[in-house]
């Protein structure tokens, strides 16, 4: 196995009595493409920060390309190509002047910043506002815009901290389109999300994280297959009578989920089970026979719902 | 996989250059606001002149300490401008970088270190100083009021000044989480007293014994005093001298050596 571009062994941020992250370990080899999956406030931005080299963790071993980041920050930060949660764009330059600017801070040369600024204004689909100015700027621009200037040291790893967070289905699937081909040329991802969807779609591996520490990991597929059931039946009975429906057919399914507005049923075959509790009399107001999701991983894991 | 060898050897520019490349973003950014620079650095020596210089001088035809009041004001007006730009550039822009715009976050995502930041940001201040300096001693020497050729110093010693009120303030704009008035209270109970009673109107010695200690205390008493010495030869020990010149520095040197030290706490927090 090739040595793993990121090794953390334990590692933890506390500010003050409040601990950020708890000791978590994992490995992202070259190439890969890995997900943090968790909800707001999980400790993933913490976490992304310190890989970043721009956040000083308390205690525990980490390794990006085979450095410290608590000591050699400038030199792994040269090769990273970093997207934060907030857009945080120069708004007194023009479009194209962002990414110009932000490859100088690499050492590249007025030449190559300007060739590699025309590229990456293509590759965003920006080219026709390289003179615009930042702030008029639709969300999904902004983004796409971070992300060109994100790639003006053509980094051997891009960090994505809640790349889509805001932005409207259209958007997002541009968004994703973009990083999809990234993935396909061998860039390694880093990105943590609070979006099943976009941690399906961009990561061949997810550590669920939660409070601070790792509470699974590996493919979307392997963490479904090891959480949850192939299908899983959503019935809605109305808020206060999800409860008492429940108790009636707790013996179907492998395994159930009360939420508070509808009932959650883990099962091999969905169809099987709906005409089950039909059969029984407690004709649901709507039901849905789906695919189990990370979604459903998490609420397994944590018995709580991702998004809150 | 790249080496880490070859990876450290390819930071090596950026370590050496990140200040300068800060520099070139600041400037660049400037360009959006260059007709403000501009125009302020023509008319704030033209007012200044036109109102103390030439209006209030009419009305103290004896002058003061043996010279006409408009030699003997120049270097504090020249002084109070250029400090009064640099308290400015220490307060909004500094925390502007952390809080609303979040460049300076950007910026660390690249090799370039806080300290680099730090640097880029005063040695673009530095080259705008000395434009705004520059032309207001161009209108000083145009109306009379430098007898001496040696008041060119007056222009390194103006930097000197707007950095010695710069950087401590620089060093506290970064601490800050959130601005709820603490910049309007500096500028009304520092920045207004120290150009009230610091000697700049009039000598400080006029000043109650009780409100001296403002000049004492005050980085433009002591840039303007060290700037008169220069500009028509006013005469004080040679110890006196070092000392606005020592108090100059020191605020200067430890009010940068506290910004550093905000600006990195602030960045890897």
């Amino acid at each position: 196995m090739s040595v793993p571009v990121i090794r953390a062994e334990n590692i933890a941020k506390k500010y003050g009595d409040f601990v950020a992250v708890d000791g978590i370990s994992f490995e992202v080899q070259r190439g890969e493409s890995f997900g943090l999956l968790g909800p707001n406030g999980a400790g993933k931005s913490t976490t992304m920060k310190m890989i970043a080299a721009v956040s000083t963790r308390t205690s525990g071993s980490l390794e990006v390309l085979g450095m410290d980041p608590n000591t050699d920050g400038p030199a792994i930060r040269s090769q990273l190509g970093v997207v934060p949660q907030e857009d945080n764009l120069d708004q007194e330059l023009r479009v194209r002047e962002n990414l110009i600017t932000y490859g100088r801070f690499f050492g590249m040369s007025h030449a190559a910043v300007a060739k590699r600024a025309d590229e990456l204004l293509e590759f965003a689909q920006l080219t026709d506002r390289a003179k615009s100015k930042v702030e008029p700027l639709s969300g999904g621009m902004k983004r796409r815009l971070t992300i060109a200037r994100s790639l003006m040291n053509d980094p051997q790893m891009l960090l994505l901290d809640e790349p889509t967070t805001g932005l409207d289905p259209q958007a997002r699937h541009i968004l994703w389109d973009r990083l999809f081909r990234l993935k396909e040329q061998g860039t390694t991802l880093v990105l943590t999300t609070h979006y099943m969807d976009e941690a399906e779609q961009l990561s061949d591996r997810i550590v669920v994280v939660d409070k601070g520490a790792i509470m699974a990991e590996g493919s979307p597929a392997q963490l479904i297959r090891q959480y949850s059931s192939k299908e899983v039946l959503e019935v809605r009975y109305g808020s206060d009578k999800n409860a008492p429906v429940a108790k009636a057919i707790a013996d179907i399914g492998e395994r159930q989920e009360i939420l508070p507005d509808r009932i959650l049923i883990y099962s091999d075959n969905g169809e099987r089970d709906l005409a089950e509790i039909t059969k029984r009399g407690h004709h649901p107001m709507t039901s849905l026979v789906r695919r189990s999701s990370l979604e459903d991983v998490f609420l397994r894991l944590t018995g709580r719902s991702l998004v809150e | 996989m790249t080496s880490v060898a070859d990876i450290k050897a390819d930071a090596e520019k950026p370590r050496r250059w990140g200040w300068w490349y800060v520099t070139e973003l600041r400037l660049r950014e400037m360009r959006g606001y260059v007709s403000y620079v501009v125009t302020s650095s023509f008319a704030n020596p033209l007012m200044y002149l036109l109102a103390l210089g030439i209006g209030l001088a009419n009305l103290i035809p004896e002058g003061m300490e043996g010279v006409p009041f408009l030699v003997f004001v120049a270097p504090a007006l020249l002084m109070s401008t250029i400090l009064t730009v640099g308290a400015e550039e220490g307060m909004y822009p500094v925390l502007s970088g952390f809080k609303w715009h979040k460049i300076f976050f950007a910026i660390h995502a690249t090799p370039i270190t806080p300290g680099q930041i730090v640097g880029g940001f005063l040695v673009h201040l530095t080259i705008r100083f000395t434009f705004t300096a520059g032309v207001f001693y161009g209108f000083l020497v145009a109306f009379g009021a430098v007898p001496f050729a040696s008041g060119w110093v007056m222009i390194p010693i103006a930097i000197l000044g707007a950095f010695s009120i710069l950087t401590p303030l620089g060093a506290y704009a970064a601490s800050l989480d959130d601005d709820t008035g603490q910049f309007a209270l500096i500028q009304r109970l520092v920045v207004m007293p120290m150009f009230l009673f610091s000697g700049t109107f009039f000598p400080l010695s006029q000043v109650p014994d009780w409100l001296e200690w403002v000049g004492w205390v005050s980085p433009l008493w002591h840039a303007t005093q060290l700037g008169r010495t220069f500009s028509y030869g006013a005469i004080e020990p040679i110890w006196l001298s070092a000392t606005h010149l020592a108090v100059l520095v020191a605020y200067a040197v430890i009010g940068g050596y506290f910004m550093k030290r905000a600006f990195v706490a602030r960045l890897t927090r």
